[in-house]
């Protein structure tokens, strides 16, 4: 493994935070920011609103938005080609809610109407018939979600969820995460996200990065590799995210939504 | 006050009448058995026993509304200011923010024979009680995203203002004159709702959050921002409307190119943002033709001198001492009302006064709190910060990232003596601020607990 140099830089580009900005999911960007430049790697933030050619980025963050504007970004990202271009090019692409939905091949309005999506991640959703899914998502990441090294898996991840959407995960993308509390994609197999190369999907806000620093870094060295190989990140003082999912997760327990508690106790010896 | 032309049923049908001793016997057992102040628990007896209640308790009363996400409160309890004079009879008014129907009776039933009511209305419960009340006037503030676990996202709310906006043009079984909706012309989401209103009053009364506004409601462009105000969308005709009367710094301006001072008790651009839109709605709520109307029409300046005065607001902006220093509590429950929190301690502290935030999300907080992420709390860069409430951790992360140094203290009282202590510790003269006060930040459960404490 190589050490990220110091000339060694990072555009982070927030996609259309005016369209697809209201669930606070803009703060992926500003932790992936703010962890990089902790770790002395020169970055750009850009919030790279619509209605302008999208910028070119190491790392594109898409949140969740309302149906319309969700429909608007999409067909302007669709018309001008960058962020695709871009994932080809091996650009590193996290899709929250909506911004995962759009993602797929396609994704629904309020009224189950069927909208192109940008085709970047094997997922199809479409509009559920049950409630809305609204409340704290935790989610254990299956054997074959992404791992930072062999030896580092994710731990569970855990955010909150806000939406209508079933997600089906195709043969070409898979499944981030099983859940144990929550709703997740929802199609009845109980996972949650998706993802495939470096395109990555979660219904997890919180937003998700700030609440698992771990796929933040993981994001992070897959936009940071070279031909060399992945990098090493040094460790960052978590002492607040830590506190913070560890009360999340007692929280979770008390509400009595959880399987997890169970899971975790299953592990211990 | 001249009297009344017309006034509410002294007499009340047999159904509504038992639901009103119903709703009063609950209240006072609510109030007795130290259960809160009780008008929730009445109101939804009441409600329960006769659904057509706040319809019959409105009858023959002049009813104003308010709704937005931010400033409801502070509006209604101005609007009841302009109404009152002394010696007038009182206005009926939810003013403990009990905004939803169980509220509404609760308020009309406790000002029985009043004849005007100034009810503060939840966003998403505006279309039933105009159906319910046949307002004289219906003041529509803003609309941002806000408990979007709960409420609706800010379009789909805008839809249904709307709807309730085109049901004013064919009014069931009403008579007399019908409904003047006073509207914020500067943001994009209410002029869509009262564009479908037959009778508007624009206001100029300003908007500094655009970021739920972007995304054309009419055909889904842009919507772009220009100067002073004006806004216009890149793919239809939706514009800013022609304004009646706009704000020019803290100056109301009107057509008829007339100038008022905006100089208030309330601190803020926000508030006086809010007695804009008062000093055109007051008026209307006067208009010769109204039934009942109480006498000579209200004028603008006449308006203005009445909410002068108001200092606070449910405690909201009201200063307590606390071991000698005092705290300020300011109410801040989305983004869009933290960034004009921000622009209030700007204007009103120097740039290292001692700050305390406390962020609850509780259900009527919103259970998600993500929307912290949207709050610029770098602007608090400088000030000593102390981080408190429920959510106290997420906040603490959330300064993390925007590198605000901060001390997590779980109850909010120590909190703030945490604050008086580094306050004193940091000023030359020993006391917190350079004005010697110190300010809490709380949204909604956060701000009503503390303020209880304290």
């Amino acid at each position: 493994m190589s050490n990220p140099g110091a000339d060694s830089s990072l555009t982070i580009a927030v996609v259309y935070p005016d369209l697809l900005g209201t669930y606070g999911d803009g703060g992926n960007g500003l932790v992936l920011a703010r962890r990089a430049s902790w770790r002395g790697v020169g970055v750009r933030l850009v919030q790279a609103n619509s209605g302008r050619p999208l910028p070119t980025a190491d790392i594109y963050c898409i949140g969740g938005g309302e149906d319309g504007p969700g429909i608007t970004a999409a067909k302007a990202l669709r018309a001008e080609g960058t962020l695709q271009r871009a994932a080809d090019n091996g650009a590193v692409v996290l899709g929250v809610c909506a911004g995962f939905q759009l993602l797929g091949h396609s994704f629904p309005d309020s009224a189950d109407r069927s909208h192109a999506g940008l085709e970047l991640l094997d997922v199809t959703t479409h509009k559920g018939t049950g409630r809305r899914a609204v409340g704290d998502l935790v989610a254990v990441p299956t054997p074959s979600a992404p791992r930072r090294a062999a030896d580092q898996p994710l731990p569970p991840l855990i955010g909150f969820e806000n939406h209508s959407g079933v997600t089906t995960v195709g043969p070409e993308a898979r499944p981030v995460a099983q859940v144990v509390t929550g709703v997740g994609n929802g199609g009845g197999d109980g996972t949650e996200g998706a993802w495939s190369g470096r395109v990555f999907g979660t219904y997890l806000h919180g937003p998700v990065l700030a609440r698992n620093t771990s796929l933040a870094d993981l994001l992070l060295g897959w936009a940071l590799s070279t031909s060399d190989g992945p990098v090493a990140l040094e460790p960052l003082d978590d002492t607040d995210e830590l506190a913070l999912r560890g009360e999340r997760m007692a929280a979770v327990e008390r509400s009595g939504r959880s399987r997890v508690v169970r899971w975790f106790r299953g592990l211990r010896p | 006050m001249t009297a009344p032309t017309s006034s509410p049923p002294q007499v009340l049908p047999a159904r509504a009448s038992v639901a009103v001793k119903a709703l009063q016997l609950s209240n006072w057992l609510s109030r007795a058995l130290g259960r809160g102040s009780g008008t929730v628990a009445g109101g939804r007896v009441g409600l329960a026993l006769d659904p057509a209640l706040l319809a019959t308790l409105a009858n023959g009363r002049r009813v104003a509304l308010v709704s937005g996400t931010n400033g409801k409160t502070t509006t209604t309890r101005m609007l009841v200011a302009a109404l009152s004079d002394e010696g007038g009879q009182p206005i009926a008014s939810n003013d403990t923010g009990a905004n939803m129907p169980a509220g509404h009776v609760a308020a009309m039933v406790e000002s029985f024979g009043s004849p005007t009511a100034v009810l503060e209305v939840d966003e998403g419960y505006l279309g039933r009680v105009i159906e319910d009340t046949h307002p004289r006037v219906v003041v529509l503030l803003n609309l941002s995203r806000d408990q979007l676990d709960r409420i609706s996202e800010v379009r789909m709310l805008a839809e249904r203002w709307r709807a309730a906006m085109d049901g004013l043009r064919s009014p069931s079984g009403r008579t007399g004159p019908g409904t003047v909706v006073v509207a914020n012309a500067d943001d994009p989401m209410v002029a869509w709702a009262a564009l479908a209103a037959p009778e508007v009053r624009w206001v100029g009364a300003g908007q500094v959050w655009h970021n739920d506004a972007v995304g054309c409601p009419a055909c889904g462009g842009r919507i772009v921002f220009g100067d002073q105000g004006s806004w216009a969308c890149d793919g239809c005709d939706f514009a800013r409307p022609p304004c009646d009367a706009w704000i020019e710094g803290s100056v109301l301006v009107t057509a008829d190119g007339s100038r008022h001072s905006l100089a208030i008790g309330l601190p803020g651009q926000f508030n006086r943002a809010n007695a804009a839109m008062v000093a055109v709605a007051a008026p209307c709520m006067t208009d010769d033709g109204a039934p009942g109307g109480p006498g000579p029409r209200l004028s603008l300046p006449a308006v203005l001198d009445r909410i002068a005065t108001l200092d606070q607001v449910q405690g909201r902006f009201a200063s307590s001492m606390r071991n000698g220093h005092p705290v300020r509590l300011l109410l801040a429950k989305n983004p869009a009302g933290w960034v004009a929190i921000f622009d209030l301690l700007d204007e009103s502290r120097p740039p290292d006064s001692p700050v305390v935030l406390s962020i609850n999300a509780r259900i009527a907080d919103g259970l998600d709190t993500s929307w912290l992420w949207d709050v610029p709390f770098d602007r608090l860069a400088g000030r000593s910060v102390t981080a408190t409430g429920d959510r106290r951790l997420d906040l603490a992360v959330r300064l993390h990232y925007a590198e605000v140094p901060c001390k997590v203290v779980p109850d909010p009282l120590a909190a703030v003596d945490r604050a008086i202590d580094m306050g004193s510790r940091g000023g030359v003269d020993s006391v917190p601020g350079a004005d010697g006060g110190i300010d809490f930040l709380g949204n909604y459960t956060a701000f009503a607990d503390f303020r209880k404490r304290i």
